[in-house]
């Protein structure tokens, strides 16, 4: 069988500290960020890690908060597999890797408190604010997971949303020409790890992911992991969870160096 | 932290949790094999007030059809929590939260499964939350992989599961759900014991790699006492069937 050989072929070149494409083992594919390509969205980013690409969009709107959260803003964030990435992918709603790949970034931005949810409340109990983060896969080779989380805060940093304001009646209206940011309190990166026989590899292609034997994805705020998810069919033994967990680390620092520079310095 | 203005300590400066245990320590745990007689195996897990069955069917025919694999059996999981299971009640429909968790259930016991064995055919896993109290996703893998044990599936081990939670900045065992409501972190573990696999690992809160790494050998430790109980049950089972044999009550 295909697979088979496939795995064959890519386990030859780890041994010799080489994959597919002429990476290190460790080595993430170029990256790239571009931010606010869509004008009708609040915040957006298209990231790219080598031929896969990802897009989010931040939307806003005004809603009333839950009733055990009534000074807090909402978050809800989406991610769809559009048909259009990959031949593998099907119209209909998210199926369960789209919906993994959702509640994996929720937690992480949920986690990191990347946005200041409190400070998204207009009046409490009555109004606040609602995100919506939507992110779709427009071409999938590989690692949709890190190149979707990395849009989804892309989008947020460069996110602006109209200011509002309370009229005399006490109610709420948008003022559509004063614009803010999002009110940012850190910036969590996320970073996959697929487990290849013995082998470790960083940002793993479509290729690695097919023969992969596990993956562990890790969200990181500053040095400390806030959220962790084990996929694949497959275990890991401890040691290999820890080693993994230090190269991600080490990773999510060049990432966050990188969407420092596309975004700026604040 | 507080609920309704109350400061709510979720573990005394003695070191004692809400309901009497030590950090290290588990809720009790039961564990019964053989319960529902129409499944091929299945299992029943109360972990305090956390009360799961499970319950294999197959292997059997895959249907749909096409889901077939020619060279292993494909393996169903499906995690449901009844509506009152919980304290509002919960559509019957699946959730995200479900969906999600059926997933990573499914993958903490496939590693164990010899589905190499049985090609074009499926495993179905059912997975029934009847009260939920912390920790459902653990005790739902403690209950499959003694069904599947018991429908008399090969396996390559058993798959025994603890959660890791941290509360006041102490890292604890088996979370309840008010642990996990107003604790700090919250991270689910499965491991094949006698393999030191680990198949499930999630984490939700923040943790340093240090307290990741003290989690995952806390976790290992009582991971190797749920494996005894489970190992038990399935023993159970078989020596309560040689005595309705012996009785004539079964044959």
């Amino acid at each position: 069988m295909i697979p088979k050989l496939k795995k064959q072929q890519i386990m030859d070149l780890l041994s010799l500290g080489r994959r597919v494409n002429g990476r290190g083992l460790e080595d993430l594919r170029p990256v790239e960020i571009r931010c606010q390509s869509v004008k009708n969205a609040e915040g957006s980013a298209e990231v790219r890690l080598g031929k896969t690409l990802a897009i989010a969009g931040v939307k806003t709107s005004i809603g009333t908060p839950f009733a055990d959260t009534p000074d807090t803003g909402v978050m809800i964030v989406n991610a769809e597999f559009l048909p259009i990435a990959s031949p593998t992918f099907e119209p209909g709603p998210p199926d369960e890797n789209a919906i993994e790949l959702a509640r994996v970034i929720d937690r992480g931005l949920r986690k990191a408190e990347m946005i200041d949810l409190k400070q998204l409340c207009i009046v409490p109990g009555k109004a606040v604010w609602e995100l919506w983060i939507d992110i779709h896969a427009l071409n999938h080779d590989g690692n949709l997971m890190d190149a979707s989380a990395l849009a989804a805060v892309a989008a947020i940093l460069t996110a602006e949303i109209p200011k509002v304001m309370l009229n005399e009646k006490g109610e709420v209206t948008i003022n559509k020409s004063e614009k803010q940011r999002l009110p940012i309190k850190s910036v969590p990166i996320t970073v996959t790890i697929a487990k290849i026989g013995d082998k470790l590899v960083v940002d793993p292609s479509l290729d690695e992911e097919e023969v992969a034997d596990a993956f562990l994805t890790a969200t990181f705020v500053d040095d400390k992991v806030c959220t962790i998810q084990k996929r694949g069919e497959k275990g890991l033994t401890a040691e290999e969870t820890m080693r993994a967990l230090q190269i991600a680390r080490q990773k999510a620092h060049e990432l966050f160096k990188i969407v420092k520079e596309v975004v700026g310095g604040e | 932290m507080s609920v309704k203005g109350k400061e709510l300590v979720l573990i005394s400066p003695e070191g004692k949790r809400l309901d009497g245990r030590r950090p290290d320590e588990i809720r009790e745990l039961k564990i019964k094999a053989g319960i529902l007689e129409n499944a091929d195996g299945s299992a029943y897990v109360e972990q305090g007030n956390t009360k799961i069955y499970a319950a294999i069917y197959g292997p059997r025919e895959v249907h749909p059809r096409h889901l077939a694999l020619p060279n292993k059996a494909v393996i169903r999981c499906r995690y449901h929590m009844t509506p009152f299971s919980v304290e509002e009640r919960k559509s019957p429909a699946p959730t995200r939260r479900e969906i999600e968790l059926s997933k990573v259930i499914r993958e903490a016991l496939a590693p164990a499964i010899i589905a190499e064995q049985f090609p074009f055919s499926a495993i179905d896993v059912f997975i029934e939350v009847i009260n939920a109290d912390g920790s459902t996703r653990c005790a739902s893998i403690i209950a499959a992989s003694v069904a599947l044990a018991s429908a008399g599936i090969p396996m390559r081990d058993l798959v025994a599961a603890c959660s890791v939670g941290k509360i006041n900045g102490v890292l604890v065992l088996d979370v309840t759900d008010v642990e996990d409501k107003y604790g700090e972190v919250d991270m689910p573990f499965a491991m094949m014991p006698n393999r030191s696999e680990i198949t499930l690992l999630q984490l939700d809160g923040i943790l340093s790699l240090e307290e990741i790494e003290k989690a995952i050998s806390m976790a290992t430790k009582a991971c190797k006492d749920i494996y005894e109980k489970q190992k038990s049950a399935l023993k159970e089972k078989y020596i309560e069937l040689r005595k309705a044999v012996e009785e004539g009550t079964r044959t």
